[in-house]
């Protein structure tokens, strides 16, 4: 078990080096290949070649991309200074980067928005495992009745409604129309309730829609191990009917669940950007949403960074789980 | 099905054997694929699902006829249809009107009903070829992998669990940023449709890749495959005539499910203003503009949504009505 942990984490660190080295790959080669000039993307278009000159010293883009990246993974743990053009920005451990549009470094923004990403997506996430699978369960059992047709029904058009639309509409019903919520951020340490308040319409938009996709894998695999050999035995010796459902059905439906949770939750910290859009909340997609009209590459560089380490750590988590959840899980 | 495909004798062999207790029917053969399509010639969901599928299909291909027929020019200008003073389409509904289908574009009073149907032709048109790129991509090198097993594969599925680790949409957004305005000899909303096409789907071959792979990997250990090796078959014939053939199923199922998927990222990056290029039209660019204006004017943000929930279920349907009838443990 412990062998194990040691060689995922060493996997998960090899992981996150590769995409870090692909993400700098990608912006250092293409305004390569298009002719642009690199230094002059990390700056604002009316700069004047001796600030363009001092950026490239800064960052060392005359050098090769595998000096760039050292410097960028050293940085990560010590802390770097940037110097060039006759001046010197540090930039402290941890350092993710540097942004020159806005004369700022990385890390205290990421810090900044990454709770209000937690919070959307912790909260979504609770609504929708709620909701989609007990929804999913339910409908499995009473498979064909009224009931699991029409959450179906509902359930497949939940998933070919994209987020923006729901989102905009449930804002013009709620917030616009009924005035029932507005639609403000605050942090929880504020006010707790303003919090609560300014996050249950993305919640509940968000929730219907993985909701949606739940409800219809859990009833797939609810259906399928109803039909297996040990639920009759379990049946055949006597168990009641909740017993067998709750215990024995339960356990192994969870495992393709969990699998899907570690991806989803990983992948909302990056991919929440539509949903933050929506509803105009601060967090980490809407800050990568604005670095790229900006062009502010070290923020996205940044954010991707953050994004792809919570996929990888999710997914870690969860095949960790899986040995506490289903019994046939061997880790080794 | 582990006859090849275009080899119908074991169905036919099937069909003699069930048969043969039954005097004197006349004996038919049907290949898997005619089977599917009794299957879902039966399934009224699907099929009306198909018919909507093919009537966009329709719609995107004679776009200018229809919208010569009953619409304005997508990019014509109407101000006399909007209340100059809040700049809102003079008229109930959106300005919905004989004239303007479905009403018109605030602030501009470009015909909304000619922009959502020039906005299907994107839509698809992305849509089915980033599906291409994916699918065949993830078949070759999912294939590869299976097939040759050893080194090859490691490699290829550590590429494919790393692709599938990047936070996608933010990705995505970030190359089209970095993207110039013309390149390859095209400019203007080619150059974006192309690299929206390459780069969907270039994010999406793992995802097939995966299946594949997983399908190779058992299909390889067939005697069919043993049968073709001993007789001196090469590992190309093996692969392309041999295992292609048994994957069609599966691929076919996964293309049609990846379409809606595809429909909603190009809608999606479109709303986040990373899509074709205005003044092109396409659907999630109406919505975005629909953030700041849907509270004086809800239709314009309806229209759009509805276009694209119509054509994801639709899709969906089909799909979903596909993997049943080509699954071969469902009921004839």
């Amino acid at each position: 078990m412990f062998a194990y942990i040691v060689r995922r984490l060493i996997a998960v660190i090899v992981m996150l080096l590769v995409v870090t080295l692909v993400t700098f790959g990608i912006f250092f080669a293409i305004p390569k290949l298009t002719g642009a000039d690199p230094a002059a993307l990390y700056v604002g278009k009316q700069a004047d070649p001796a600030t363009i000159e001092g950026i490239r010293q800064k960052l060392g883009l005359g050098e090769p991309i595998l000096v760039q990246f050292w410097d960028f993974v050293t940085g990560i743990f010590a802390g770097r200074d940037y110097t060039g053009g006759g001046t010197t920005v540090r930039c402290d451990a941890p350092c993710f980067g540097y942004s020159f549009r806005n004369e700022q470094p990385i890390w205290p923004v990421l810090q900044d928005r990454l709770p209000v990403t937690l919070s959307l997506a912790a909260g979504a996430c609770v609504l929708w495992l709620l909701g989609g699978v007990t929804t999913g369960i339910v409908s499995a059992l009473k498979r064909g009745s009224v009931w699991d047709r029409a959450a179906m029904t509902i359930a497949l058009s939940g998933v070919s409604l994209p987020i923006y639309f729901t989102g905009l509409l449930s804002l013009a019903i709620f917030s616009y129309g009924l005035g029932w919520v507005n639609g403000e951020y605050v942090e929880f340490a504020v006010d707790p309730a303003a919090w609560f308040g300014g996050l249950i319409l993305p919640w509940v938009t968000l929730a219907f829609l993985y909701a949606a996709m739940y409800a219809r894998l859990t009833r797939a695999t609810m259906l399928e191990i109803l039909g297996e050999d040990y639920i009759r035995t379990a049946r055949a010796k006597g168990l009641r009917e909740p017993v067998v459902i709750g215990k024995h059905a339960m356990r192994s439906t969870m495992t393709p669940i969990l699998t899907i949770l570690g991806m989803d939750l990983g992948a909302l910290v990056g991919g929440a950007i539509l949903t933050e859009t929506t509803f105009n909340l601060p967090g980490l997609g809407q800050a990568a949403v604005k670095a790229i009209s900006d062009r502010d590459l070290p923020l996205i560089l940044g954010v991707t960074l953050i994004a792809a380490a919570a996929v990888v750590v999710a997914n870690l988590v969860v095949d960790l789980l899986y040995a506490v959840i289903d019994p046939r899980v061997r880790l080794s | 099905m582990t006859a090849p495909l275009h080899d119908t004798s074991a169905a036919e062999t099937a069909a003699v054997d069930v048969a043969a207790g039954v005097p004197a029917k006349a004996i038919e053969g049907r290949s898997p694929w005619r089977i599917a399509w009794i299957r879902l010639k039966r399934d009224k969901v699907a099929l009306s699902g198909g018919v909507v599928v093919l009537l966009l299909i329709l719609v995107a291909i004679f776009a200018p006829l229809i919208v010569s027929v009953f619409g304005h020019p997508p990019n014509e200008f109407h101000e006399e249809t909007i209340d100059p003073l809040f700049s809102t389409p003079k008229g109930d509904w959106g300005g919905i009107s004989g004239d303007f289908l479905f009403g018109v574009e605030p602030g501009n009073g470009r015909d909304v009903f000619s922009r959502v149907v020039y906005g299907a032709r994107i839509s698809l048109l992305v849509a089915f070829l980033s599906a291409v790129v994916a699918v065949v991509v993830g078949t070759v090198v999912g294939i590869v992998a299976g097939y040759f097993g050893g080194w090859v594969d490691a490699v290829i599925s550590r590429v494919m669990d790393l692709l599938l680790a990047f936070p996608q949409l933010l990705f995505i957004i970030a190359l089209v940023s970095v993207v110039p305005n013309s390149l390859w000899g095209m400019s203007g909303s080619g150059v974006r449709m192309a690299v929206l096409i390459v780069v969907i789907g270039f994010f999406g071959w793992p995802y097939v890749g995966r299946i594949v792979r997983g399908q190779t990997l058992s299909l390889r250990e067939r005697e069919y495959v043993e049968a073709a090796r001993s007789l001196g078959a090469g590992q190309l014939y093996i692969l392309f005539r041999e295992l292609l053939p048994n994957l069609v199923a599966p691929i076919t199922v996964y293309a049609t499910l990846m379409i809606p998927t595809n429909v909603l990222t190009e809608a999606a990056l479109s709303f986040l203003g990373a899509g074709v290029k205005p003044p092109t039209a396409s659907w999630g660019q109406m919505l975005s503009k629909a953030v700041s204006t849907y509270e004086s004017d809800p239709m314009f943000m309806i229209i759009p949504g509805l276009a694209i929930f119509i054509t994801v279920l639709a899709f969906n349907l089909f799909g979903d009505g596909v993997r049943d009838a080509l699954d071969p443990k469902g009921s004839r």
